[in-house]
């Protein structure tokens, strides 16, 4: 898309501008993420890049792992200037053991309710879909203040039991998304031939139908797993006090002591975020090969 | 939760005696005798039989019944306060009588004694709005009206308004949001869109991290920006564009949430655009330049109508999002920038008024039902593609 070359100047200062225009936005997007890790890594007990950071040649005595000793609990300082306890260890136990039940759980159910809904003849299709989709539409606080009564009924609120299942009800939408997203190229006539060769349904299921959907039942996973892992608002409704995950402690970090604390898991979780971002990637691009569609 | 909406049993349930009595008061003057009696009787005994109580233990019983008085405690209270006082201080006051094997001569005339207010016309009154055991009033509250005396819908008081300007303010934010995600987020997506694909993958990322990234770390991100020893003042003052005491204060304010929010959810308005983008042919607009159209009638007049779908798919999704968001301006909002997420969160967690949340709460989702039909008929439901 680069210019002409007949294109007048007006043209060009347009272009210009335009791509400056872009430029910016791109720095909008990703500059507050890349700002936070090297404060992560600072001396000082605020949030702020401190002059020896900045100094030319570095000072290394400004730069320090002192808020990541924090982070995993080791509290070896002298004078505590922020409160330095395991919590956020506790937090990371908790946030997996939710995230990967509530993923494993909304993959199994989100998988099966797509592979129904993708069936031809399913009665109540578009019904079906926008109740399994709605928790994705109506914000949080809705859905989880509902929750909160309803689940108090039996009670089920201050237990782990109740946070997972609020999160599997918030990341199954995301996995039908996904996977009927992929059962699109697939072909109905593998299951007759393979029903027809004799296999009975669990069979063909495993051995056919997985593995061609497993791309999509992957990223569907993974998005409900940072949908889990990155829920703040039903845990802050559902969880007693000593039930913390990442985004809790976090949430409370930023309300009471705002220290580098939370800028080192903050920098912890976008490198998770890179990561997972590049699984995703790379998995579509394989299951758009394997259905023969060139990649983006 | 849209029953806890219009719940008003509470009064019904703990003071069935003076409700029966009171059903036949004419609403004129004071009471009958036989109303204070019953009251008095009721808050002098212990325990009545307010919920079904069959194999409880005593303790639990007793729990369960303080939990149903302080309910409707509350609740008399937001109809005329003074009410949960007058009660208590009431109710000391006859249990110490009913100690001392004291029963009055005339009920009236004790109740009236211990507390004036027995005596005043209103409290009575503001009774006759919680005998119905299904009420609007949570809804009226949260348009910031209430009802009067003869139950007719009135403003409340002057210093107690407040929903409608968070109302408004929500609905102010959120269009500010889709609109600056609009601004920013065309171009950007023209440019993947036309961008050859190795270019535009790698772009994508700048796109596509934030959008994976945990929103906790992003508020905090633009809380280390905005803050007034942060990212962004620290280079203004270095560029000396600002002196060092002129720092803006751009976090805890209206600022603060729109800009954090913007870049929140920025992707996606890009997303949906993008996919759009990307199946307009290119062919388009050269043709209509090779008609005579200038670039900007070419524009104008073929490739922006061809991306209104996009544009409408993302600007509805931006602005669903933002009137729901709780998350980010009650972190960066400070004390103006606060939309109504936040009084929900706080009457389910601090005033404990649940039928108040509820009611804010039912009334957003009826307006996210209404722009979830729209966004249906516009797009489809299906149509929801994710990065």
């Amino acid at each position: 898309m680069a210019l002409p070359s007949y294109s007048t100047p007006g043209q060009r200062t347009f272009y210009y501008l335009y791509l400056f225009f872009c430029g910016t936005v791109f720095f909008f997007l990703i500059a507050p993420l890349v700002a936070i890790v090297p404060i992560s890594f600072s001396q000082s007990p605020f949030m702020v890049f401190t002059d020896g950071m900045l100094a030319f040649p570095p000072d290394p005595e400004a730069w320090s792992f002192r808020w990541y000793r924090y982070m995993v609990g080791i509290c070896t300082d002298k004078n505590l200037t922020t409160p330095c306890s395991n919590k956020w260890m506790v937090g990371t136990v908790n946030s997996f053991f939710i995230g990967f039940t509530a993923t494993f759980i909304a993959t199994a159910l989100g998988t099966l309710a797509a592979l129904g809904l993708s069936r031809p003849h399913m009665p109540f299709k578009g019904i079906i879909m926008s109740i399994l989709i709605s928790p994705m539409i109506v914000p949080l606080i809705i859905t989880s203040a509902g929750m909160f009564f309803f689940y108090a009924r039996y009670n089920l609120v201050y237990t782990f039991t109740g946070i997972i299942m609020a999160h599997v009800a918030l990341a199954t939408p995301f996995v039908v998304i996904t996977v009927t997203a992929t059962l699109i190229g697939f072909d109905m006539n593998m299951v007759k031939a393979s029903q027809s060769l004799g296999a009975n349904p669990t069979r063909t299921f495993f051995k056919v139908i997985m593995p061609l959907i497993l791309p999509g039942v992957i990223s569907g996973a993974l998005f409900a797993f940072i949908t889990s892992f990155d829920e703040i608002v039903i845990v802050m409704f559902m969880a007693s006090l000593d039930q913390v995950t990442i985004p809790r402690q976090m949430w409370s970090g930023i309300r009471q002591e705002i220290s580098p604390v939370i800028l080192c898991m903050a920098t912890c979780l976008v490198i998770l975020s890179i990561f997972l971002l590049s699984t995703v990637e790379l998995l579509r691009r394989r299951s758009e090969r394997l259905r023969g569609i060139k990649p983006r | 939760m849209l029953l806890r909406s219009v719940d008003d049993q509470h009064i019904n349930l703990v003071y069935p005696l003076t409700f029966k009595e009171y059903q036949k008061w004419d609403r004129k003057d004071l009471p009958p005798e036989e109303v204070y009696k019953a009251m008095y009787t009721e808050l002098g005994s212990v325990i009545p039989n307010i919920v079904d109580t069959t194999g409880m233990k005593k303790a639990e019983m007793k729990r369960k019944r303080s939990q149903e008085v302080g309910k409707a405690l509350t609740r008399m209270n937001y109809s005329k306060s003074g009410w949960k006082s007058m009660i208590k201080k009431t109710r000391r006051q006859i249990l110490k009588n009913n100690k001392k094997g004291e029963i009055p001569e005339s009920y009236k005339e004790t109740m009236i004694e211990i507390n004036k207010g027995w005596g005043d016309q209103l409290y009575w009154q503001s009774m006759a709005q919680m005998l119905e055991p299904r009420t609007a009033i949570y809804y009226w509250n949260a348009v910031d009206r209430t009802y009067d005396i003869e139950k007719n819908v009135v403003m409340q008081e002057e210093n107690r308004r407040m929903y409608i300007k968070t109302w408004w303010k929500t609905l102010k934010v959120s269009i500010y949001v889709t609109i600056y995600c609009l601004i920013l987020g065309f171009p950007v997506a023209h440019l993947l869109a036309n961008l050859p694909l190795r270019y535009s993958n790698l772009l994508m990322i700048f796109v596509l991290l934030p959008f994976w990234t945990s929103l906790l770390v992003r508020t905090t991100a633009w809380i280390v920006m905005l803050q007034q020893n942060g990212v962004i003042n620290g280079v203004l003052v270095w560029l000396g564009i600002l002196s060092d005491d002129g720092r803006i204060q751009m976090v805890y304010n209206m600022t603060g949430t729109i800009i954090a929010m913007t870049q929140i959810l920025l992707p996606f308005m890009i997303l949906p655009l993008y996919s759009v983008m990307k199946v307009i042919p290119k062919s388009h607009m050269r043709a209509a330049m090779n008609l005579g159209a200038k670039p900007s009638k070419a524009f104008l007049k073929v490739y922006l109508p061809q991306t209104i779908p996009g544009m409408s798919a993302g600007g509805l999704l931006v602005f669903v999002l933002a009137i729901g968001y709780f998350i980010t301006p009650e972190l960066v909002g400070g004390k103006d920038g606060q939309l109504i997420g936040h009084w929900i969160a706080y009457h389910l967690k601090t005033t404990l008024n649940w039928g108040l949340a509820s009611a804010l709460g039912a009334l957003l989702l009826g307006a996210m039902l209404i722009l979830y039909w729209v966004y249906n008929k516009i797009v489809g439901i299906d149509n929801i593609k994710l990065g």
